[in-house]
């Protein structure tokens, strides 16, 4: 399933579209962020104690797998939210988006989606993040679509994997192709932004690809470039 | 004729002989030494006149003794709301040595308008869709003592993308829009402090375009009205003046604006640097040793550190007049100044023109050159430096020389890439361009944001940059590209390359023939040639 809804009479009046990744672009939390929420708001004192300390010491570990592969980073990363249930995940979102995403929104990213919009792109977030836990999120922003990631549920409890496909890497950029083509749009005069290396090829699909707050290696492929680099923060 | 146009008219004007000395060509951030060809006319810019002795007093005075408008003093009342308008790093070029003249007069007017009980005062600089001066300028240009007290809430760049932030004030019967900064407009009273480096700075251009946003602009700044501008240095001639003035006549009509201008002189360097604003055959052997010593090491240093280097040098203007009161018999008087300082009889127009780019355009303090801005110095800037006519010929050959390098500053100039890798190869046709993309450019979510949140030219800037070329590229008739060190970036520019000046002008010579006049004008200079 993706989260999208899209008036087909709209569509007719759109010829473009701006491509957003979330983390790091528009809000300045990550994945393990949210992964740590979850940990502290666990059933029980102990649980959550323990669940926090087993995030907080699997940072390290994230952080060289990130560097390594985004695809093995996301495989040993979700795999923390075995066990969880979807109701409780569900029954968490808001309360999530109020205490840790709605802060953390960049200030210039609802300048940056309000032109955008005021152009007549479509807005459309693609994330390797949580479906559950960033749809407030996207309301707030005003986002038009969204893709994010799924976790596999059995009985309504997390198996700590992801369903088909995995955003990451070079799957963003397969979606959003697969999509132009669906929704008849012109990625020659569409935009997209990014923070992180990982997304080069969701940059490369469009005509207009930005860096947003890049780290060491997106800035320095956007100077070679000659790619904008913008700083939301 | 020849020699009727060799007949010496100025001290600023020499000929070449046989016995004469090679002269200094500043090309991008190296200094040449080149031989110039026998009868070669060569401009120097006019010695500068003599500052005034007492900067702050002149000050005071122009501010106690308006024209046509009541003191300063009194027109201020406790409570009342003050804006502070100030030009922007662009001017003076390059930045002047501090203090800076903004700084005096910004420290007698604060001073002045705390013991009126005025404290509701801001202070914006009007950078139009320039750049916004990163902070560390900001108190380089007004001192630490004003920085520390305003900025960053009362003190801040004029922002052309603030949808809260701007204000519609009218619309000319050229239906000409007019939106300015929205602080300075709802002011009681907006006050300008100008520097008039240039007679096409100032006089209404201040605020009416220093203040305002795209829409308001783009109205003027176009292929056509730049192409009508005969030249931007003339301003009874140039379009662009009289579309700005119009628009100025709307501010006049609805904002209480008291101008403050103030001319300089061109004393561009003293010191280590003064044997650029000299004739080579007065050199004295201590002159000759400056010169040897910056060429050596400026051979020895990297590109980037040359540039850091030169950009760290101030200027030594100092100011020659200020005036306050109503903008047009201020701006009338301070031109009087300018044309004073500059203006240069020149006998006779020339085949061919020769004129070095150096490392700095008002465009590009504190970084590159990039090739779009060696156009607009070029085309537009140097070519325009005339009052009646130009000092090349129509269809005469424009050497420059400069290496066009193909490199951009990314933070400040962002959209130029796009223009000049994306655009420029597709035409260069400047109406064409403005039709088919400038909306595209200035409307760019990117662009926007590194304009509004960073140190960026407006998206739409490189379009201005090219139509301010226009009119040069209507009337030369070629341009070649001396010590170019690439073939591409001249032909997306439309010209011809040549290896080294002797190369360009044996080209130059082949178009338009062997007993072509050949004029330099000699850079560092800024000038208004009176072309007889």
């Amino acid at each position: 399933m993706t989260a999208i809804d899209v008036s087909l009479e709209e569509l007719k009046f759109l010829r473009a579209a701006a491509f957003y990744d979330l983390e790091g672009t528009l809000v300045s939390t990550n994945l393990v962020h949210t992964l740590g929420f979850y940990a502290r708001n666990q059933p029980g004192l102990w649980r959550s104690f323990k669940k926090s300390a087993a995030t907080l010491l699997s940072i390290p570990l994230f952080a060289v797998t990130d560097q390594y592969s985004r695809q093995v980073f996301n495989t040993l990363f979700f795999k923390r939210y075995r066990g969880e249930t979807e109701d409780r995940l569900r029954f968490f979102a808001d309360e999530l988006f109020e205490k840790v995403l709605k802060p953390a929104v960049y200030p210039g990213a609802f300048e940056l989606i309000t032109k955008s919009r005021q152009l007549g792109l479509r807005q459309v977030v693609v994330t390797g993040a949580l479906d559950i836990s960033v749809a407030p999120l996207m309301d707030y922003l005003g986002i038009d679509d969204y893709v994010a990631n799924r976790l596999e549920f059995v009985n309504g409890v997390a198996t700590g994997r992801l369903l088909p496909p995995v955003l990451a890497a070079a799957t963003k950029a397969s979606w959003i192709r697969e999509y132009a083509e669906r929704e008849g749009i012109n990625l020659n005069d569409s935009y997209a932004y990014s923070d992180s290396i990982s997304d080069l090829p969701m940059l490369s699909v469009v005509g207009h690809p930005a860096a947003v707050n890049p780290d060491f290696r997106l800035r320095q492929t956007a100077l070679h470039h000659h790619w904008p680099i913008l700083d939301l923060r | 004729m020849a020699l009727a146009l060799r007949r010496k008219l100025h001290e600023s004007v020499i000929y070449i002989d046989r016995d004469s000395a090679p002269r200094i060509i500043p090309s991008g951030e190296d200094f040449l030494l080149e031989d110039l060809p026998v009868g070669t006319r060569v401009i120097y810019p006019k010695p500068p006149i003599k500052g005034l002795p007492n900067r702050e007093a002149a000050i005071r005075y122009a501010i106690n003794h308006p024209l046509d408008c009541d003191p300063l003093y009194a027109q201020l009342e406790p409570g009342m709301r003050v804006t502070i308008a100030v030009d922007d790093i662009s001017l003076p070029l390059p930045p002047m040595a501090t203090p800076d003249v903004r700084q005096t007069v910004l420290e007698i007017l604060l001073d002045m308008l705390a013991g009126h009980g005025v404290t509701d005062v801001h202070i914006v600089i009007a950078n139009s869709l320039h750049r916004k001066m990163t902070p560390a300028e900001m108190k380089r240009m007004v001192g630490a003592k004003i920085f520390d007290e305003f900025y960053p809430d009362r003190y801040y760049n004029h922002d052309a993308e603030d949808p809260d932030g701007l204000v519609f004030i009218g619309e000319t019967p050229h239906k000409e829009p007019l939106r300015l900064n929205r602080r300075a407009a709802e002011s009681d009273l907006l006050i300008y402090v100008n520097i008039n480096l240039v007679p096409m700075d100032g006089g209404h251009k201040s605020v009416a375009v220093g203040l305002c946003d795209y829409e308001s602009l783009r109205a003027h700044h176009e292929p056509q009205t730049i192409r009508d501008s005969d030249s931007y240095f003339d301003p009874q001639r140039s379009a662009l003046n009289h579309k700005v003035t119009r628009l100025g006549k709307i501010v006049d009509r609805t904002l209480n604006v008291f101008h403050i201008e103030t001319a300089l002189n061109n004393r561009m360097y003293t010191g280590q640097m003064d044997f650029l604003l000299k004739n080579e055959d007065d050199f004295t052997s201590f002159d000759r040793m400056k010169f040897e010593a910056v060429r050596f090491a400026m051979s020895k240093m990297p590109r980037a550190a040359k540039r850091k280097l030169l950009h760290s040098i101030p200027a030594q203007y100092e100011m020659i007049a200020c005036y306050a009161g109503r903008t047009e018999p201020v701006h009338e008087k301070i031109l009087q100044k300018n044309f004073e300082q500059y203006s240069i009889p020149i006998s006779g127009q020339c085949d061919i023109l020769i004129t070095g780019i150096p490392h700095i355009s008002p465009y590009n303090v504190n970084s590159i050159l990039n090739p779009l801005l060696v156009q607009v110095m070029g085309l537009g800037y140097f070519h325009n430096m005339y009052r009646g006519k130009p000092l090349l010929k129509k269809g005469g050959v424009l050497i420059l020389h400069h290496p066009c390098y193909d490199d951009f500053d990314h933070e400040f100039h962002p959209s130029y890439i796009e223009f000049f890798n994306r655009l420029l190869p597709e035409t260069r046709d400047a109406f064409t361009l403005r039709e088919r993309y400038e909306r595209e450019f200035a409307e760019n979510p990117s662009y926007i944001q590194m304009y509004r949140r960073g140190h960026a030219y407006h998206g739409a800037h490189p379009f201005f940059m090219w139509y301010w070329g226009e009119n040069g590229r209507q009337h030369v008739g070629r341009v070649i590209v001396a010590g170019a060190e690439n073939a591409h970036v001249p032909e997306i520019l439309g010209w011809e390359r040549a290896d080294n000046l002797q190369e360009a002008i044996a080209m130059a010579r082949s178009y338009m023939g062997r007993s072509a006049e050949i004029t330099m004008l000699h850079q560092p200079v800024i000038a208004v040639c009176e072309v007889e």
